[in-house]
């Protein structure tokens, strides 16, 4: 039975209706690490789609830009139980990265610059449900919030929006990634709480 | 066991640097602990949300009281309400003691380097407690990087214990500096840490304490200034 | 700058599972057979879970997740723990 702390709240939070269960909200956005900032060059940068028969298609910084850009309103749900509500992102939709992408397979892993690891289905990447994200509030990306690029996935967790992208590679299985292999869900829908596995 | 929570109450607090409180807490089941070792402090909201974060003692010895100094985080969750709200007759709950590695036990006999920067000084004040409580006569230095004045925790018992024979006792002042001090405020750096150190032939156990990015600026240092790195043992509280 | 503490953080975490003192113990990196003390290891303080590091190649060496539902400790980048007595 632990003993409440006279006078201690913890960080601005509130419970609200339109939060997934067990959330909270907050209008810091806190930063995760898990390992170094990757420092990466837009000149050196490149995002990567892999398929089951090795084909490896790539784009520079400069194909990605020139790629249709969306303009993304969203909320977010980190695992750690703190939502925001209403960010503002900017980046290219897996949509059009997929278009010509000959697949059979139904999985992909994400693979971050530094090593990040994470999984989930392909079709939770389609459909207008995903992006590369290069913007953040009007502003680049900073690194430390996953700049160059990151992978926006909204509907599902945070930990999923892999930050320092660098590549999608097919898989016939849904295998897991860093978060998935330490006990976390391998799917992680917030709305219907799958935290662990 | 040190894997349980016990709840202990604070007695005393007292200010020590304008963003920095050190607390007395008297735990009735307290089995002592080693200079050197910490304690994790959990905070629980009304709601149920708890907060946990780690704290060196700055305390050693087996009294039921212990002392803790906190340092204020600009952005922190745990340290405004340890600085700010806690007060005399709070209870508050502590797993510990914790960390058998970085800790100094007045059986050891080689000479002690004690290195902090900024709050980092908290350990190695335990350090230097246990080393004037036991009577241990190996020598201790301390070498002990602050901002400013005042900075400095602990500024009274430093300011008695530097003229005592026991311990040489040397400040580095990295933004401002008391008036007429013989160096231009500025980090640490070789200079210093030759000038005021043991050398590598004195074969002292080394200890570093303080925001990572000190400690591993003062950790390469040691190496170049010919230190084994097996005598040397940091302790990291984050940050820069 | 994406910070980090060093193994002793871990002692906290550790003790609910272990009976010893594991910071204390030395691990091998299954990564780059590296065999240092666990307190010196380069710790990642993530709110999802503790990433141990190796200091010398940074590869995970091991995960320490201690949440009040969820509580567990990936250690498959330790080839080996020796603890000394």
């Amino acid at each position: 039975m632990a003993v409440i702390s006279r006078g201690f709240f913890g960080r601005r939070r509130e419970e609200n209706p339109d939060l997934p269960p067990g959330q909270y909200l907050t209008e810091d956005f806190p930063v995760l690490s898990a390992g170094p900032t990757p420092v990466v060059d837009t000149a050196d940068w490149g995002f990567t789609i892999e398929t089951e028969s090795g084909l490896v298609t790539t784009w520079t910084w400069e194909q990605l830009k020139a790629l249709p850009i969306e303009d993304i309103h969203t909320d977010i749900h980190c695992v750690t139980r703190w939502s925001k509500f209403g960010t503002s992102w900017r980046g290219v939709s897996l949509d059009t990265l997929f278009k010509d992408i000959d697949t059979t397979n139904e999985y992909v892993m994400a693979h971050s610059y530094g090593g990040y690891t994470t999984n989930m289905p392909l079709a939770d990447l389609l459909g207008g449900k995903a992006w590369i994200a290069f913007e953040f509030d009007g502003k680049d990306l900073e690194p430390e919030h996953g700049g160059p690029a990151r992978l926006l996935i909204p509907h599902l967790y945070f930990w999923k929006s892999a930050k320092w992208i660098r590549g999608l590679r097919m898989h016939s299985r849904d295998d897991p990634g860093f978060w998935e292999q330490n006990g976390y869900h391998i799917y992680g829908d917030p709305w219907l709480e799958q935290r662990y596995w | 066991m040190s894997g349980v929570w016990k709840v202990g109450v604070v007695t005393e607090t007292h200010t020590e640097t304008a963003s920095a409180r050190s607390i007395l807490i008297t735990i009735p089941d307290w089995p002592g602990n080693i200079a050197g070792q910490h304690v994790d402090v959990r905070l629980t909201a009304p709601d149920g949300y708890t907060a946990v974060r780690s704290y060196s003692l700055a305390s050693a010895g087996s009294a039921p009281q212990v002392q803790l100094a906190v340092d204020k985080l600009p952005d922190g969750e745990v340290s405004p309400y340890l600085v700010d709200e806690l007060r005399a007759g709070d209870e508050l709950e502590l797993r510990g003691p914790l960390g058998g590695w970085f800790v100094w036990r007045p059986t050891d006999t080689a000479p002690v380097q004690l290195i902090g920067g900024g709050s980092g000084i908290v350990p190695l004040m335990a350090m230097i407690r246990s080393h004037q409580d036991s009577g241990s006569t190996v020598p201790f230095r301390l070498l002990y990087s602050v901002r400013t004045p005042e900075d400095v925790f602990f500024v009274d018992e430093l300011r008695a214990l530097g003229a005592s024979p026991t311990i040489d006792i040397t400040f580095v002042y990295t933004r401002q500096a008391p008036v007429d001090w013989p160096v231009l405020p500025g980090r640490v750096n070789r200079d210093a840490m030759e000038a005021s150190t043991f050398a590598a032939s004195d074969a002292p156990s080394v200890f570093v304490c303080g925001p990572t990015g000190f400690v591993e600026t003062v950790a390469d240092i040691l190496v170049e200034l010919g230190h084994n790195p097996n005598t040397v043992k940091t302790e990291r509280f984050g940050g820069k | 700058m994406s910070t980090h503490v060093d193994g002793n953080a871990l002692a906290g975490p550790l003790s609910e599972m272990f009976s010893v003192d594991v910071t204390c113990a030395k691990g091998t990196c299954a990564g780059c057979g590296d065999t240092s003390v666990l307190a010196e290891a380069r710790v990642f303080v993530d709110p999802m879970g503790f990433v141990v590091r190796c200091s010398h190649c940074e590869d995970v060496l091991m995960t320490v997740i201690a949440e009040p539902d969820h509580a567990m400790v990936e250690l498959s980048g330790l080839s080996r723990l020796i603890l000394t007595r």
